[in-house]
């Protein structure tokens, strides 16, 4: 057995969570804002596809960053286009652009496969790096990363601890009121999709520039969207709560190489599905959570009420339906 | 502030809501618009506070008509409105409530908006914690905290759209307290309201509207009998109906209660009669609504007991009320009643309940045809629920209705119709009574009651506040019921 | 306003109909063939040269058309199953899961017959077992939705992910091959096992009978029995549901249990018809092609099979473009993404169109 180093094992785990935890603020954005953007998938895809074409034909590692953005901004465009503007469903546009990215992100960077390109080399931060333990965990790393990890602190304090932030919310939660107080709710929530569209797109550029660099068939990113999405549930739409989710999931992946030695019988793979049936789990829990007869009965009991507090993550009430005109 | 409606219309289509209002409100009064349901109020109002466009007339702030678009043009002109239903975000706290609309930037500024709310909140002397989450308060205090922000925004006019529904008498009186500050400050207060007893204790001036119009204004001290007969119109011609023999008892209600629409129904008690016809009067949400949904089992009480023949029917299901012969139909057909998409022919074929496999489209569509041509449903077995006109639906749900029902329970089945299908609908169900079905409806329209029922209850926040013979009653004394006052 | 007029002018709302039909449909075809040519010039190649392979790869020869009928069978089927679900308003994006499950069950109960004997009996079992894991996977996420209130859309994904898990523990577990376990799959079938077909284009017709049976059953099911009725009724109104004394729960599950069968079949077709073993990739991603099949065929049974086989054209076609002309194989996916999206497009302009000149007409 390979020596276990935990401070390795937690540098790595930091390191790995950079994208998914990207791809999963960014969703929570969006989807606190009441529209779910189900393309997550494909849109990871494509942006990360994006971001190397335009690094290695540039040489300009900021570019790919950029362009990536861009094209998760576009695809989230698309979202908000037809399920704001045109009342469409959003899961059914959603689920269109998810295969229809991939596929696009496929074809289009079928001639970069397997080309070495550049990718982001680490930047560790002077004497921070230094500090024992700590140093290492998390300030020896590229800078994508670190951005992942200032984000999650950023995001909180804009949604929690500004105004802005509170319109963010509240939009997501009645956007009839939003517009009897005199905010915008299809302008605030399609800003809030390409938003969120944004840091998607920066998800799939960490990808092919950062964490697993290069572009192929497979990439290595695929099913990373639908893991993001399961995990702004289990988040339950609170985005440190999610990034918590986030780091769990990169540590069983971690995990998964030391399980894999541990049980050689299981496969890899066997372990990545895992946050699945926890997701599962999880739903079920905040339905059952919510139950009247439930909360009754953890009155007076402390574990109960504290374990029915955890899943209390309440869905943003107006998710997945936009205002509609003309009542 | 002052306020004039110069010749207000507010059209749907064919239906006129506000044709040609013309109101004044003066500074530093509180005016009561009164009304039965339907009369226009809301939507009056809802056109002054600009959340929905106007279809014609103008609208004059201070001697200078203006002209506005949204909720947040109105405010900037110093009108704000407290809505019926409360347009607030119950998952967030009070503070963020009152924040939202008016603050912006990404600088924090929680503490100077807690200082400006509790200020407020000590101002009329309310007791609202800024820290708890909306949804944990009552309809009152959300009233209080919508009233807040709305005043700290700088408005002038404050309109109320029916705030004395669902709350107790003690947020009323603290209610009314503020309101009266208010209007000493200088403020204009526009209140909504189909409840004679509040108007007549807060208003300085009252204003009638009845089917989209003004039908007079009064200044105090009032006197109801003409304010009844403004709101009501003329008391009808009581009609002549042929009285029916009334069988055993068909519905037993002890003491029920029951949650929902905004006032829940509490310990209601009654006994209804095979062949009896029973009125629901009352303002629409008082309690007729879960009334009806709890005889049909449809909601759950969550006190008393219910029997059917003498049989108890509590925690028996849906199924086992549809056995009993009890039937419901919704006044909303095409939400509740009516499969939008269906042709009539498969809402014929959907009823026709059995056990075998396979439809039997040539029985459904025959059986359609008769009863399209006997219930003069204007369209063809093909013809979708959704594309028939409101009077067509209506009949088409009750050709839907089996001749054994023991109970049918109807909510306002004439919303809507025009004369002539509502005269067929009465002449329709008046043969269910021969047959010793009882039949309970609901109507807002009082005339209609009079006319039609053998008996009435009258629901007033959720009770039943008279119960009474059709011939031992007259139209003023229901009127005076409806606005509270027995 | 639909009163006014009489029944004379029925006739000719319909010629409406159909011209406006026609004219919406080629709007979408216009506007995705710009869009399918724009991207291929971006990528570099010759647009025409493309589309040209992918007419030859799909419809230029027997054989080639016999590989198309194959995709077609599983398409279809999933998208028979998913017309169930859909009808009474649910997403039933686990359809992926339940090939998956159908595939791993048929795989399960012919293990038992490697040896080759009583091979008929074996294939009948396998094709019973197929249908009862698609099925008992669609349960499972029905089950979560009415009793746990979990959105089917995240159960059915959930359970996707879990299955492709299962599959891949069985294949490099428990049925791997002798010594080796790799992503080639398990032990090939012996040839007793094999769905017989038409040697020259390897076409089954025993699975092509299937798929017809699939569309007319369906057909059946949702137009003439009560069943597809109360699906239809659920869909379009579920709060008038006790007006009808209908059980909405019970008919949720239904509508899963026949979704789940179907896409169940799909995987045994997938297993005994064309791959003779169970490999990682077994669905191919039918499932979620066959949500993109209902969805252009507007939910409509006999213009499902066509559109998927168009999309089966598409897919068979495009495996030509790598060797001939170095593109992705993915082409097709974007020609069938751009094609929904299109549609929905189309269909909401329409109605936006629509609502602007009622509004006009008051």
């Amino acid at each position: 057995m390979t020596g276990f180093d935990l401070t390795i094992l937690l540098g790595g785990v930091v390191a790995g969570a950079a994208p998914i935890l990207l791809a999963t603020l960014g969703e929570t954005i969006t989807e606190k804002a009441g529209i779910i953007n189900l393309s997550l998938d494909g849109t990871i895809m494509l942006s990360a596809m994006t971001a190397f074409v335009v690094a290695f034909n540039t040489e300009s590692l900021i570019a790919g960053f950029v362009s990536a953005a861009v094209v998760g901004a576009l695809v989230a465009a698309v979202v908000g286009i037809f399920s704001i503007y045109l009342e469409q469903s959003q899961v059914a546009v959603g689920f269109v652009l998810t295969l229809m990215a991939r596929d696009l992100a496929y074809f289009l960077g079928n001639p970069y496969t397997r080309v070495p390109g550049p990718s982001v080399g680490p930047q560790p931060i002077p004497f921070l790096k230094d500090i024992p333990f700590l140093g290492e965990v998390f300030f020896n790393h590229s800078l994508p990363v670190y951005l992942s990890l200032l984000l999650i602190g950023l995001i909180w304090w804009y949604m929690y601890r500004t105004p802005q932030g509170l319109r963010l919310r509240s939009v997501g939660e009645n956007p009839g009121a939003c517009f009897a107080r005199g905010i915008n709710p299809r302008s605030l929530q399609m800003i809030y999709v390409l938003c969120g569209g944004f840091f998607v797109g920066l998800a799939g550029a960490t990808f092919s520039l950062c964490t697993k660099p290069g572009w192929g068939r497979p990439q290595g990113a695929e099913g990373t969207g639908w893991i993001a999405l399961a995990l702004v549930i289990f988040g339950g739409w609170h985005p440190i709560r999610a990034a918590i989710g986030a780091y769990l999931f990169a540590f069983l992946q971690v995990m998964g190489i030391y399980f894999q030695e541990w049980f050689p019988s299981v496969p890899a793979q066997v372990f990545q599905v895992a946050p699945f049936p926890l997701m599962i789990f999880t739903l079920v829990f905040i339905n059952f959570a919510q139950k009247e007869s439930v909360i009754k009965h953890a009155e007076g009991r402390v574990w109960l009420k504290v374990v029915l507090r955890l899943f209390s993550g309440a869905m943003p009430t107006a998710l997945g339906k936009p205002h509609k005109t003309g009542q | 502030m002052r306020i004039e409606l110069r010749d207000m219309h507010k059209h749907y289509g064919s239906i006129k809501a506000n044709n040609g209002i013309n109101l004044t409100v003066e500074e530093g009064t509180i005016h009561g618009i009164l009304g039965e349901n339907g009369a226009g109020k809301s939507t009056l109002m809802k056109v002054l506070a600009g959340y929905i466009p106007k279809t014609g007339g103008e609208i004059i702030i201070d001697d200078k008509i203006q002209d506005y678009h949204t909720p947040a043009d109105a405010s900037r002109r110093g009108i704000g409105m407290l809505y019926q239903e409360p347009l607030d975000y119950p998952p967030l706290t009070v503070l963020e409530n009152f924040m939202i609309g008016q603050a912006g930037g990404v600088s924090n500024k929680t503490l100077r908006f807690r200082e400006k709310l509790e200020d407020l909140i000590r101002h009329f002397n309310f007791t609202i914690d800024p820290d708890v989450r909306v949804k944990q308060l009552t309809v009152g205090e959300r009233q209080q905290l919508e009233m807040l922000r709305l005043l700290s925004l700088g408005i002038e006019v404050l309109i109320l759209d029916e705030p004395t529904t669902g709350i107790s008498d003690l947020q009323k009186e603290a209610l009314f307290n503020s309101l009266r500050r208010l209007a000493s400050e200088g403020k204009s207060v526009i209140l909504v309201s189909h409840k004679l007893k509040d108007s007549e204790a807060l208003c300085d001036r009252v204003t009638v509207l009845r089917e989209g119009e003004v039908t007079g204004s009064m200044e105090k001290p009032y006197d109801a009998n003409e304010l009844l007969s403004m709101m009501f119109g003329e008391p009808p011609l009581p009609s002549t109906r042929s009285p029916v023999e009334y069988g055993g008892t068909v519905l037993s209600m002890k003491n029920i209660s029951g949650l929902g629409e905004r006032t829940g129904l509490s310990r209601c008690t009654i006994d209804v009669r095979e062949g009896e016809m029973i009125g629901l009067a009352g303002l629409e949400g008082s309690g007729q609504g879960v009334f009806l949904r709890i005889a049909a089992g449809i909601t759950k009480p969550t006190d008393g007991s219910l029997s059917f023949f003498g049989e108890d029917m509590s925690g028996k299901n849906l199924h086992a009320f549809k056995k009993a012969g009890v039937v419901f139909l919704p006044a909303s057909r095409l939400e509740e009643g009516l499969m939008p998409d269906l042709s009539i022919q498969e809402h014929f074929a959907l009823k026709e309940g059995g056990s075998s496999f396979f439809v039997k489209w040539d029985e459904a569509r025959s059986e359609s045809r008769e009863k399209t041509e006997k219930f003069r449903v204007k369209g063809t077995p093909d013809t979708i629920a959704e594309a028939l006109s409101g009077g067509n639906q209506q009949r088409l749900m009750l050709s839907l209705l089996s001749k054994e029902s023991t109970l049918l329970l109807l909510e306002q089945p004439t919303r809507g119709l025009d004369v002539e299908s509502t005269n067929w609908v009465w002449w329709h169900l008046s043969k269910y009574c021969l047959r010793k079905t009882a039949v309970i409806f609901s109507s807002t329209d009082l005339d209609e009651i009079m006319s039609i029922a053998d008996r009435i209850l009258v629901f007033f926040d959720g009770t039943i506040i008279k119960d009474v013979k059709r011939d031992k009653t007259d139209t003023k004394e229901l009127a005076k019921a409806i606005a509270g006052k027995v | 306003m639909q009163e006014s007029n009489g029944i004379n002018t029925s006739v000719s709302r319909r010629d409406n109909a159909i011209a406006r039909f026609s004219r919406d449909l080629v709007i979408t075809v216009l506007v995705v063939v710009s869009f399918t040519t724009l991207i291929i010039v971006l990528a570099g190649a010759p647009p025409l040269a493309a589309y040209y392979h992918i007419f030859k790869g799909s419809l230029g020869s027997w054989v080639k058309l016999g590989h198309v009928i194959r995709v077609w069978i599983p398409l279809t089927l999933c998208t028979c199953g998913l017309l169930y679900t859909f009808r009474i308003g649910l997403w039933n994006i686990g359809v992926e899961g339940q090939v998956i499950m159908g595939a791993v069950f048929t795989t399960y109960v012919l293990r038992f017959g490697m040896d080759g004997r009583m091979a008929n009996f074996f294939l009948i079992a396998a094709f019973t077992a197929g249908v009862a894991g698609g099925a008992l996977w669609a349960l499972i996420a029905g089950y979560l939705k009415t009793k746990g209130g979990v959105n089917e859309i995240f159960a059915g994904l959930g359970l996707n992910f879990v299955a492709q898990g299962i599959i891949l523990w069985l294949i490099f577990g428990p049925w791997k091959r002798a010594g080796i376990a790799s992503m080639s799959g398990t032990e090939l079938l012996p040839r007793e096992l094999w769905l017989s077909y038409v040697s020259t284009i390897r076409l089954s017709p025993l699975g092509l009978s299937l798929a017809l049976c699939a569309i007319i059953v369906t057909a059946i099911m949702l137009r003439y029995t009560k069943i597809g009725l109360c699906l239809k009724a659920l869909g379009s109104n579920p709060n008038a549901a006790h007006i009808f004394d209908l059980n909405t729960r019970l008919y949720m599950l239904l509508a899963m249990v026949f979704a789940g069968g179907f896409a169940g079949l799909a995987g045994s077709m997938q297993v005994t018809g064309v791959y003779h073993r169970l490999i990682p990739a077994i669905s191919s991603n039918y499932g979620y092609l066959a949500l993109l099949v209902a969805m252009l065929s507007n939910y409509n049974v006999w213009i499902g099979p066509v559109v998927a086989f168009f999309f089966a054209c598409l897919n068979v076609g495009s495996i030509q473009l790598p060797m001939m002309l170095q593109m992705d194989s993915s082409l097709s996916g974007v020609i069938q993404g751009a094609l929904v999206l299109a549609a929905l497009a189309v269909h909401a302009w329409r109605i936006r169109a629509r609502r602007i000149a009622e509004e006009t007409w008051y």
